[in-house]
């Protein structure tokens, strides 16, 4: 069955939407992710334009991480304090990506800095993720028990001033790194049109060292904040949303996390590590062939708008 | 300056005056299968067909046969062509150029090529086929690439169609044609213009429009998002918070 997209302006089978929403959500569910690295490229690879995309993801992925924080908040998972600066720096964060946004529209370059800002960030995250998860996996062959996290490394940036005390994570640090990394989730979210999540539990682990338990639920209240305010700025400004694309996503979406989350459940975090790993590092492989194979058609049209 | 755009625009005037009589011996009556098109949901695409006859009256030459040359023109708008090029190993959009005031949709429909209907010049005046859009008209460099991309691209998503044998006479003055719209046809108030040649030169024309419009909840959505661009993303991020919150409700496993 055909639907017209309003926005993005073109014919589109709904039940393909509906099925990359329950495919991408059954994805996210599986490794507690948004799955806006997929869910992007996804759009991108059908046919829609890629601003469209980076545009209308946010929202999907703001009504996934609704019903992620508010399970992880029944459970007091949530670190409302940690959530409360992160997020902060998370919207300082949105409003400059969706600035820089505008400005690489006009200019022409936005597809170009999409792609790339994928290959980068994916290829790194990637192979960093395969690489830990592969060492993790060879240890517990080996029978070896997991290195335990060393306190006090990266002692300066948690000695920083402005130190808080969040008790419920039980961390006392500096509120500047905290501030920093909600700036470039935000950042790199409305530019990308990613939660940013998969980059930002391990920032949380590694750099804070906020733990397990909080840090999940704590991820997504700066996901669902970060997200729903890249929906309001990008419809401000670019007018790009796509309501109806969007609503159809976070239907499958919804319903695939479920089945994803029991998926999840039944296997080692190693694994599961290295799964993502794999998944993220084939993301940013596939843009980066575009970019570097020569294209097909060296030209490309976009209307400005009428002419006066 | 204006002096000489004067005695022009007098010529200009003793000509059709001169020509008058000859211009009013036919008259061209034309209706189209549908002057609105609306998309829906479901739109994929239209085919308008446009029905019409040259009346001939007694001062018409007899045995005169005519040319006909129907051109419909969407709403005009501002488009950049972009060029990749190679830099350190990667393509990008390098080089670009704006033609302003293009038609978003323009298709032209003949009964022979336009070249064996009348002159090049002629053409020209009456701005008939792709390459007498004023602002696509070819610069010195004849060749220009970005142009020839423009037309390219315009052509292969079904927007720009030129094309010699798609109108049809029924009989010798009574004649068809089918305008093809495809599903990203951009809204607007489309001209349908209708010009009948005989021996080379215009005899009468007619002209009718179609409007294309996006309808219910399309046109909702499209308008909110460009009119209300703050409370159009404040509803859809209410609406990604009712869809979750209702998940965690229905899934909840606690």
């Amino acid at each position: 069955m055909q639907i017209y997209l309003p926005i993005a302006d073109l014919p589109v089978n709904i039940f393909l939407i509906l099925a990359m929403g329950v495919a991408v959500g059954f994805i996210s569910g599986m490794f507690g992710i948004g799955g806006g690295f997929l869910m992007t490229p996804l759009l991108i690879f059908i046919g829609i334009s890629p601003a469209v995309a980076v545009a209308s993801v946010p929202s999907h992925l703001a009504a996934s991480s609704f019903s992620g924080a508010l399970n992880y908040w029944r459970r007091g998972t949530v670190d409302p304090a940690l959530a409360l600066i992160l997020l902060c720096g998370g919207i300082v964060g949105t409003g400059l990506g969706v600035w820089l946004f505008v400005v690489l529209r006009a200019l022409g370059q936005l597809d170009l800095t999409v792609a790339l800002s994928y290959v980068a960030l994916l290829s790194i995250v990637g192979v960093l993720m395969l690489w830990e998860s592969i060492r993790a996996i060879r240890r517990s062959r080996r029978g070896e028990p997991p290195i335990p996290r060393r306190p006090g490394s990266h002692g300066w940036i948690l000695g920083l001033p402005f130190k808080l005390r969040f008790k419920r994570s039980k961390i006392f640090v500096s509120i500047i790194p905290v501030l920093l990394i909600g700036l470039l989730i935000g950042f790199v979210g409305a530019v990308m049109g990613i939660g940013g999540g998969f980059l930002l539990v391990p920032l949380l682990i590694y750099l804070l060292r906020v733990p397990t338990s909080t840090v999940i639920g704590t991820s997504m209240v700066l996901t669902l904040t970060t997200m729903a305010s890249a929906t309001i700025m990008h419809a401000a400004t670019n007018h790009l949303v796509d309501a109806v694309l969007a609503l159809i996503l976070m239907i499958g979406g919804v319903i695939g996390a479920q089945f994803g989350t029991r998926a999840g459940q039944r296997m080692s975090s190693e694994r599961l590590r290295f799964l993502l790993g794999l998944l993220i590092l084939a993301v940013g492989m596939r843009f980066a062939v575009d970019l570097v194979v020569r294209p097909e058609d060296f030209f490309t049209i976009r209307e400005l708008g009428p002419s006066q | 300056m204006t002096a000489r755009a004067a005695i022009a625009a007098g010529c200009l005037g003793a000509m059709t005056l001169l020509a008058s009589p000859d211009a009013r011996a036919e008259q061209l009556i034309a209706s189209m299968s549908n002057h609105r098109v609306t998309i829906t949901p479901n739109y994929t695409g239209e085919e308008l067909v446009l029905f019409g006859s040259i009346e001939r009256d007694a001062r018409t030459p007899a045995n005169r046969s005519y040319d006909l040359v129907v051109t419909v023109s969407g709403p005009s708008a501002t488009v950049v062509t972009w060029r990749k090029d190679r830099l350190l190993g990667v393509w990008i959009n390098r080089e670009s150029r704006v033609f302003d005031n293009v038609p978003s949709y323009l298709a032209v429909f003949a009964n022979r090529p336009l070249t064996v209907i009348a002159n090049a010049e002629t053409l020209r005046r009456q701005r008939i086929g792709i390459a007498n859009v004023p602002a696509l008209q070819a610069q010195e460099a004849a060749d220009d690439p970005f142009r020839a991309a423009f037309l390219r691209l315009k052509g292969e998503r079904g927007l720009y169609r030129e094309s010699a044998n798609s109108v049809t006479f029924l009989t010798p003055t009574l004649f068809r044609t089918s305008i093809p719209l495809p599903a990203d046809v951009p809204v607007g108030t489309y001209t349908v213009d209708i010009k009948a040649f005989a021996g080379g030169g215009v005899v009468t024309r007619a002209e009718t429009a179609i409007e294309i419009v996006k309808i219910g909840f399309e046109q909702f959505v499209a308008e909110a998002a460009r009119q209300h661009g703050a409370a159009y993303g404040l509803i859809t991020t209410l609406f990604a918070l009712m869809t979750g919150w209702f998940a965690s409700v229905v899934f909840r496993r606690d």
